[in-house]
């Protein structure tokens, strides 16, 4: 059982920088997804929020040493991945309609 | 089977050729499937009214009122308010159904040779039917809602027929006027109506007479404004027959309601209709009894307009306004004769001059007819050669109006002028010397008519002239029949055929003086005095000498070759006065300075401070504020997928301050 408790509580990373890493991640990833105007930068903005999310779940699933939080993480690799694949393929297929993929010029939602 | 049984089929056959004619005007229907609808509706109730009649007189029933209530209208439930659709035949209504349904067919008859080309020929009779109907159900309902309801329907056909010929531009105006003038007066008979039904209960005539005539202190009683309960009725009704009948102030629309077809003038606008206020007066003769007051009021009235239409039909020149400010004054010496207390004598006059105005209007509608249309007497002139049947029926009716003797209009105006003269009332002798001097000038202005139009030589065009004929056997037939009875009508009343004046034994009934009013007022201001035979012949005399003088001075002016040259020669000589009368004394003019600008003026100002102002503008106010706030909203929607994510990161940031508050 020594082998599971490798790493000392006492020297081991705290939670809140988990944390703050992940508040960092997402903020970035929202700042990304906000202002890129290629699809595709979008598209790897929001993977870096959803990873964000993943790292706290990570982080608080250790910390209150319950498995559920890991086992979430799986499905968000999940939807992020089928997200990524429909997601691509909506973006070629714009692309083939108008030849770009600048979101300022997919505007036909105007009213 | 009992003819009176059915008086009801009386208004009801018409009405149903009304309904066919209705129908048939939309299908394209053949014209003499239309003529036969048209012609067999009145003449059906022609031939029950007579049978109605027949049996009334010669069944015993004479002289009693017969009720015959068809339909309980209001089935006692309104505050045990009674009213039935119920009709009544007594001496009175025995007469004017007589002249409404026997003048009336002959019109229609004639309609059908002048209405023949026209596009509307169903339409006209669907309408003239109507007429029938609701005049038929004026002169015999037995209560004063359904005579109020003949009355609206008389005046809805009369709106419907002046305003016939649609297309044109003054038809509709003249309708629309004949309307609204109208509903002045009616709407103070509703009034008067509502004073009965709180004083009685009921609307019904007997009644409400028997109740009067019973306890006169009853009507006598202070009721309104210093009025008595009579005269507030009675000056109620009274309004309302000015409208109908055309009397000083609300005569106007009458003279512009000539723009309608011809035959109708002669119908609505001389024979039936506008004699159904003088009907209604006679009908409440019981009131007006009650109320000297304004039983002189409406001599006044009478008298004034008799004078004042005479003056202005001296000076038209259009034929059918002649006849239609003769029509205005004939009506004025009627309600001459109501004011006095001759009630006999004004139901009498009806009955002649529905004859004779009948057949002027009718001749002239043939000099219209061979005249291309042409109205205009001074584009006239020597049609007697071209018109022998109508010439000749012309001038009998034209003697008949001017009180010739013989002649049917010299009894009736005769004894209206002899009432006035033995009537106890303040003024009558000056209500007999303006009868007089209106006697004499309806004799001047009617044989202008006839010699401008019948005599002299032809002014028209040269294409008019070759067109000249005399109108079809349909046309003439009816004239002939209306000159006899413009002739005879008058003889019912000579007191050497039938030992004493049988036309006014005939209504005593209906008209007899109340026993009671002497009594109470003490020398009875109403009363008539004996004038005495000498007295008499000696105003009969005077009457027909000066309508002999007024006939030989329109013969001396305008009679002969020239004759409308020496006319005109002769009007230019009262440059003022012509203009006044041919002017018709402004009093359109007047009455557009005073009441319809005005009204226009403050239509206007409701149109646009109150309408378009007050509530289309709170109303756009409210649209704007949501059109403005739409505007904003639309303003986020730009189309662009990073700021609706944006606005979404903001709500997730909201959600969450929400939740961690």
């Amino acid at each position: 059982m020594s082998g599971i408790h490798l790493v000392n509580e006492s020297m081991s990373v705290p939670v809140s920088w988990y944390l703050m890493l992940s508040v960092a991640l997402f903020a970035i990833g929202t700042a990304g997804a906000l202002t890129r105007r290629n699809g595709i930068s979008i598209f790897l903005s929001i993977e870096v929020m959803l990873n964000a999310a993943n790292l706290a779940l990570v982080a608080y699933s250790r910390q209150l040493d319950q498995r559920t939080g890991q086992i979430l993480v799986f499905f968000v690799l999940a939807v992020a991945a089928a997200e990524a694949a429909v997601g691509l393929a909506l973006f070629i297929a714009v692309y083939r309609q108008r030849r770009t993929i600048d979101i300022n010029r997919i505007n036909l939602m105007r009213h | 089977m009992q003819a009176i049984d059915y008086l009801w089929l009386i208004p009801a056959l018409p009405l149903a050729g009304a309904a066919v004619n209705g129908v048939l005007a939309y299908r394209q229907a053949p014209k003499p499937a239309v003529t036969a609808v048209a012609l067999g509706a009145p003449l059906a109730s022609l031939l029950v009214a007579a049978a109605c009649i027949w049996q009334y007189l010669a069944g015993g029933l004479y002289p009693r009122a017969v009720e015959q209530v068809s339909y309980a209208w209001t089935p006692g439930t309104v505050d045990g308010l009674h009213i039935n659709v119920a009709f009544l035949l007594d001496p009175l209504a025995v007469v004017m159904l007589f002249i409404v349904t026997f003048v009336g067919f002959l019109i229609h008859v004639y309609s059908v040779g002048y209405m023949g080309h026209d596009e509307g020929y169903a339409r006209y009779f669907a309408y003239l039917n109507l007429f029938m109907a609701a005049m038929l159900t004026l002169v015999l309902g037995n209560n004063y809602l359904v005579m109020f309801f003949g009355w609206e329907g008389v005046g809805l056909c009369s709106y419907l027929l002046i305003g016939f010929y649609y297309d044109q531009e003054f038809p509709p105006y003249a309708g629309k006027k004949a309307f609204i003038v109208n509903r002045i007066g009616d709407c103070a008979f509703l009034i008067g109506m509502f004073a009965l039904v709180a004083r009685f209960g009921t609307l019904d005539f007997m009644p409400i007479f028997h109740r009067l005539a019973t306890e006169p202190r009853l009507g006598m009683a202070s009721y309104a404004g210093g009025l008595s309960f009579a005269a507030f009725v009675g000056l109620c009704f009274f309004i309302g027959a000015i409208g109908k009948s055309a009397q000083i102030p609300l005569y106007v629309w009458l003279p512009d309601a000539m723009a309608g077809p011809t035959p109708v003038s002669a119908l609505i606008h001389a024979a039936t209709m506008v004699t159904a206020g003088v009907y209604m007066a006679v009908r409440s003769n019981v009131i007006y009894q009650l109320t000297p007051g304004v039983s002189l009021f409406v001599a006044i009235i009478g008298t004034a307009t008799a004078l004042l239409a005479a003056t202005i039909g001296m000076a038209q020149n259009d034929i059918k306004k002649v006849l239609a400010y003769s029509t205005v004054s004939q009506l004025g010496y009627m309600f001459m004769a109501v004011g006095v207390g001759a009630y006999h004598a004004a139901l009498f006059h009806v009955l002649t001059h529905a004859f004779f105005k009948a057949l002027l209007f009718l001749g002239s509608g043939s000099v219209i007819h061979a005249m291309g249309g042409e109205q205009d007497m001074q584009k006239m002139g020597g049609l007697k050669k071209h018109l022998p049947v109508t010439y000749r029926t012309f001038v009998v009716g034209s003697l008949a109006l001017a009180g010739i003797p013989v002649f049917a209009g010299f009894f009736s105006k005769d004894e209206i002028l002899a009432a006035a003269a033995a009537s106890g009332m303040p003024l009558h002798w000056l209500f007999w010397g303006v009868g007089w001097i209106t006697a004499g000038l309806t004799a001047f202005y009617m044989f202008r008519a006839v010699y401008l139009t019948f005599d002299g030589t032809f002014r028209g065009t040269h294409e008019q002239e070759h067109h000249l004929h005399e109108s079809p056997p349909v046309m003439t037939v009816p004239l002939i029949i209306l000159a006899v009875g413009a002739v005879v009508a008058g003889w019912i009343e000579i007191p050497l055929l039938h030992g004493t004046q049988w036309f006014h034994r005939f209504l005593e009934s209906v008209v007899a003086t109340l026993p009671a009013i002497g009594a109470i007022q003490g020398g009875a201001p109403t009363g008539t005095r004996e004038l005495g035979t000498p007295t008499e012949a000696i105003l009969i005399v005077l009457s027909v000498g000066l309508a002999l003088a007024g006939i030989l001075l329109a013969r001396s002016i305008y009679g002969g070759a020239g004759g409308a040259e020496r006319g005109l020669a002769f009007e230019e000589r009262y440059p003022a006065l012509h203009r006044l009368l041919a002017n018709k004394w402004y009093v359109d003019e007047l009455y557009d300075a005073i009441v319809v600008r005005p009204l226009h003026g403050l239509s206007w100002v409701f149109y646009r401070v109150v309408d378009v102002l007050l509530v289309d503008g709170s109303i756009r106010a409210g649209a704007a504020v949501t059109r403005a706030t739409g505007d904003l909203g639309s303003l986020t929607t730009t189309g662009n997928v990073r700021n609706y994510a944006l606005y979404f990161f903001l709500g997730v940031l909201v959600l969450f301050w929400w939740i961690a508050r």
